[in-house]
């Protein structure tokens, strides 16, 4: 089996993002980028199942811009076995992609690849869109397993049972494979790439195709018009300080005081 | 043609009127108002029909009731197949839900069956018209607010419960309800529920509660815990943790609050030894009080924290319970 990882670059997990002052942008001249942590855990996963013996490649690709071969290089380090990069710097220089336009795309990339098994993050967390993941399981056709935090692939390899977590607790559901499931936190700890995964990760291949000449997309009829734009960028309101009490008591007095309890 | 009428969808239904279903309903209407439109529910599952008439009162247009024997268990694809039933011949303006961890699954399936453009996690609408759309989200971390705008003639979006209330007040139309009938399949042959474990509990749920006590690792968990229980059971209050504490096994994954975890916005809301990590902020930060009591004064939580006491929890929650107590 082959199992397919979707990638998408973000800013730093803590960092802290500032408006360009153009109130349109975002200021990233200073900000690290690195692998969307919740994909970084897929990476891992599909890297679990594959040391099980129950997949032989792990394929990752992301739909980006040049500088996302970073991530694609650390996704290989950490041990993926090959890499894609569907390249919009064509297209999508001042116009970022939609979800929709993200989903058909990956729909097409399963389509060439045909993976029994897609992992993909729960949420991108610049955007935080939610989306992308179930909307890529429809276009398929697949079923769908989202918020994972077990995943056990049956040994026939034909089916996989997936914990949920979901609003009201854990779930469990049976997929039978060809299935797309989207991690959560507690799926497992990534590793971090070695030395001579680094190394290694240089020599391992790393397609790079253009999205306007990925022919399986056009065959599917294309992504369409952006539909979705970020006009501006707000700060938060400024929050009125608070003050600091000196114990329980004046805690609970105040609390009173303010009808809060 | 499409119109400029609005969709609300409320599935699974629970057999009471939660916050989720009258956040759901006052995002519709902000909508409608916008779009001088109609508005109209669809209540999804087993406990559609016996929940409809608690929504009579909203005075929406009509409200539509859905079950289906696929519907029984909750799957995505089994409830993207009804609502796209429903919902792909009626040109619905803008297509709307809360968004909860089932909204979350199966409303962007049905953005791409329907191939409409979709947002998640609407903070506020901004404007509506025919083939425009202005929605305010919050992003990176809920650090920045991003005005989106979508194109065409139809739009998806979920809110945040915490932002959209729907009253009964003033109203006196009566909303008809209708059953839909339904008789193809809706389940995917490839997927099967097998169950869901849920810990019973007393207390309000997390996204109901007015007063939340939330503990971080600071309280080292039972120990902690055991003491904060004693806090929440003197304020009716439900119980939260951060993300660490739900990896340590101390609570369970469905109490957990922040980006990943659930979205609050309680009247009063105690971080107690919490660090105040930008992941927990960003699912409690529009509390309208927060209390945070850390040892550590440097701890990030005392910058968004309304009222801070720098003290062990140890000492100072018992403290603080006996001193509630006291005058009550
Ligand atoms: C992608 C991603 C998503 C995440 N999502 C979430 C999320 O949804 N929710 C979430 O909470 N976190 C989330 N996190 C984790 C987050 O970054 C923090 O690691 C986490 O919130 C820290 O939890 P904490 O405050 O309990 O622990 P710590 O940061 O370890 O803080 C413990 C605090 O307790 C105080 N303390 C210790 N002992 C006492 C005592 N006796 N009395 C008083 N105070 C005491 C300490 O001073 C310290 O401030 C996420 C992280 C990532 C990368
Ligand atoms: N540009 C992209 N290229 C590849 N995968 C992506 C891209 N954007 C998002 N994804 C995947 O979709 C998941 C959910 O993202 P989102 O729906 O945007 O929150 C992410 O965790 C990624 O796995």
């Amino acid at each position: 089996m082959k199992i397919l990882v979707t990638i998408k670059r973000t800013p730093h997990r803590d960092a802290r993002m500032r408006i360009a002052a153009d109130g349109k942008s975002l200021d990233t001249a200073d900000v690290p980028f690195e692998i969307n942590p919740f994909d970084e855990i897929a990476v891992e996963e599909a890297l679990r199942v594959k040391e099980a013996g129950q997949a032989e490649e792990v394929v990752v690709v992301t739909v980006g811009i040049e500088a996302a071969r970073d991530q694609l290089l650390a996704a290989l380090a950490m041990g993926a076995d090959r890499a894609i990069l569907i390249s919009t710097d064509a297209v999508a220089q001042d116009e970022p992609l939609d979800s929709l336009q993200i989903a058909k795309t990956l729909a097409a990339v399963i389509q060439s690849e045909k993976p029994g098994l897609v992992i993909m993050g729960k949420l991108a967390i610049d955007d935080e869109n939610w989306q992308i993941a179930p909307m890529v399981a429809e276009l398929a056709g697949w079923p769908q397993a989202a918020f994972a935090s077990k995943l056990e692939v049956a040994d026939d390899g034909k089916t996989a049972r997936v914990t949920r977590e979901v609003d009201a607790g854990l779930e469990q559901v049976e997929l039978t494979l060809p299935a797309l499931i989207t991690t959560d936190l507690r799926i497992n700890e990534p590793r971090y790439a070695s030395l001579p995964g680094i190394m290694k990760a240089k020599r391992k291949p790393l397609e790079v195709i253009s999205l306007e000449e990925f022919g399986p997309l056009s065959e599917m009829g294309g992504i369409g018009e952006s539909r979705v734009h970020t006009v501006s960028y707000q700060a938060l309101p400024p929050k009125e300080k608070g003050i600091l009490v000196d114990s329980a008591a004046e805690l609970a007095a105040i609390l009173k005081e303010r009808k809060l309890v | 043609m499409t119109t400029q009428d609005v969709l609300v969808i409320v599935g699974p239904t629970a057999s009471t009127l939660r916050k989720i279903d009258t956040a759901a309903i006052g995002f519709g209407k902000r909508a409608a108002a916008l779009l001088s439109g109609e508005f109209d529910l669809l209540l999804l599952g087993p406990l559609a029909a016996e929940a409809a008439p608690q929504f009579i009162p909203f005075g929406v247009r009509k409200i539509y009731t859905l079950d289906h024997a696929d519907l029984a268990d909750y799957t995505a694809e089994a409830y993207t197949g009804a609502v796209v039933h429903f919902a792909k011949e009626k040109n619905y303006r803008f297509l709307s839900c809360t968004a909860t961890s089932a909204s979350r699954d199966f409303f962007p399936r049905v953005a791409a069956r329907m191939d409409i453009p979709m947002a998640s996690d609407v903070l506020e609408i901004d404007q509506m018209n025919g083939d425009q759309a202005q929605l305010i989200r919050a992003v990176f971390v809920g650090n920045l607010l991003a005005t989106v705008s979508i194109s065409g003639p139809q739009v998806l979006a979920t809110c945040r419960a915490s932002k959209f209330e729907a009253s009964t007040e003033g109203i006196t139309s009566k909303s008809p309800i209708e059953a839909i009938e339904l008789a193809s399949a809706l389940a995917c042959a490839d997927k099967k529920f097998i169950s869901i474990t849920e810990q019973a509990s007393d207390r309000p749920d997390l996204t109901e509660a007015e007063v939340i006590v939330s503990g971080g690792r600071g309280t080292r968990g039972t120990e902690g815990f055991q003491i904060l229980e004693q806090l929440a059971d003197q304020l009716d209050a439900a119980i939260g943790c951060t993300r660490a504490v739900v990896d340590s096994g101390w609570m369970p994954n469905e109490m957990q609050v922040g980006q990943t975890g659930k979205n609050v916005a309680p009247k009063l809301y105690f971080a107690v030894a919490i660090s105040g990590a930008i992941q927990h902020l960003a699912g409690m930060r529009s509390s309208k009080t927060v209390v945070a009591i850390n040892k550590d004064p440097e701890a990030p939580i005392f910058e968004i924290a309304d009222l801070g006491l720098v003290a062990d929890m140890f000492e100072a929650v018992p403290q603080l319970v006996k001193a509630l107590h006291a005058e009550n």
